[in-house]
């Protein structure tokens, strides 16, 4: 226990020793995204045309719909790492980082949920 | 800025300070995750959502974003969906770049000043190069 006195760390003010770890999956998830969105946009770009069934077609293969659900989980949590580092420099009052803590932690994953819901729709069929 | 005429290094100052490449890309790489984060990352959920949804859904989106065939409005909205579209590519390749050098700052290469200078110039010449390259491969092919 370094940092704060007593009565800071009970206020939960100084480090929470997490920073490391938060700092190393934004690099983990970062190497991730290399692969996953050249991908996607290389993909995207070699595509013949752009109507519903050639697009939907291609999301359905399985190395498409595979791409796009690790996208869903790598791309967000890179963004979600990123977006709460931004929030954490700029937002200093308590309201607002209440606020921003909550939806740093719940909005990327309901996005991640529904992203990954709308892919196995499309691999496994029903629309 | 007023004192910025000597080649004596300086750091970000509330007062004292100047335009360089380095912390003109250090700035790029936040703006350009943001940016990829909220609008890129919400018109990917749109797009697969419209997908999974039907033809129609998709329909839906193609003349919200791209085509504006749905009225004055989408006429509006496509317009903006190009320049955000075109934008978005800019700022993942600005990030894809900007983001590999941060990697070779983390291993504690690149921090020499002309070198440091050099290669934040070459992350912003990749990403406008990648994004018209890009554009020019789906538009012209």
């Amino acid at each position: 226990m370094g940092n704060g006195t007593s009565i800071g760390r009970v206020r939960g003010l100084g480090s929470s020793h997490q920073g490391a770890h938060h700092w190393l999956l934004s690099r983990l998830t970062a190497v991730g995204n290399i692969v996953l969105i050249p991908f996607l946009l290389a993909s995207l770009a070699l595509l013949p045309a752009y109507d519903y069934a050639t697009v939907h077609a291609w999301a359905a293969r399985p190395l498409s719909s595979t791409a796009l659900i690790l996208i869903m989980i790598n791309t967000f949590y890179h963004a979600r790492l990123g977006v709460q580092v931004m929030l954490e420099d700029y937002l200093h009052e308590d309201a607002g980082k209440f606020t921003a803590w909550l939806l740093v932690n719940l909005v990327p994953f309901a996005g991640a949920a529904f992203g990954i819901l709308s892919v196995l729709r499309i691999a496994l069929g029903g629309a | 800025m007023a004192q910025a005429r000597s080649n004596r290094p300086i750091s970000p100052h509330l007062q004292i300070w100047r335009w360089g490449p380095a912390m003109l890309v250090s700035i790029l790489h936040r703006v350009t995750g943001n940016g990829l984060a909220f609008a890129g990352l919400g018109l990917l959920l749109w797009w697969v959502g419209a997908i999974a949804s039907g033809p129609e859904a998709y329909a839906s989106f193609l003349g919200w974003v791209w085509t504006g065939t749905g009225g004055a409005l989408q006429f509006v909205t496509a317009i903006l969906g190009k320049i955000v579209f075109v934008g978005l590519t800019w700022a993942f390749f600005q990030h894809l770049a900007s983001g590999v050098r941060h990697l070779i700052l983390d291993i504690g290469a690149g921090y020499e000043l002309h070198a440091n200078a050099r290669w934040s110039v070459v992350t912003l010449i990749f990403s406008i190069a990648s994004t018209i390259l890009f554009w020019a491969f789906l538009l012209l092919r």
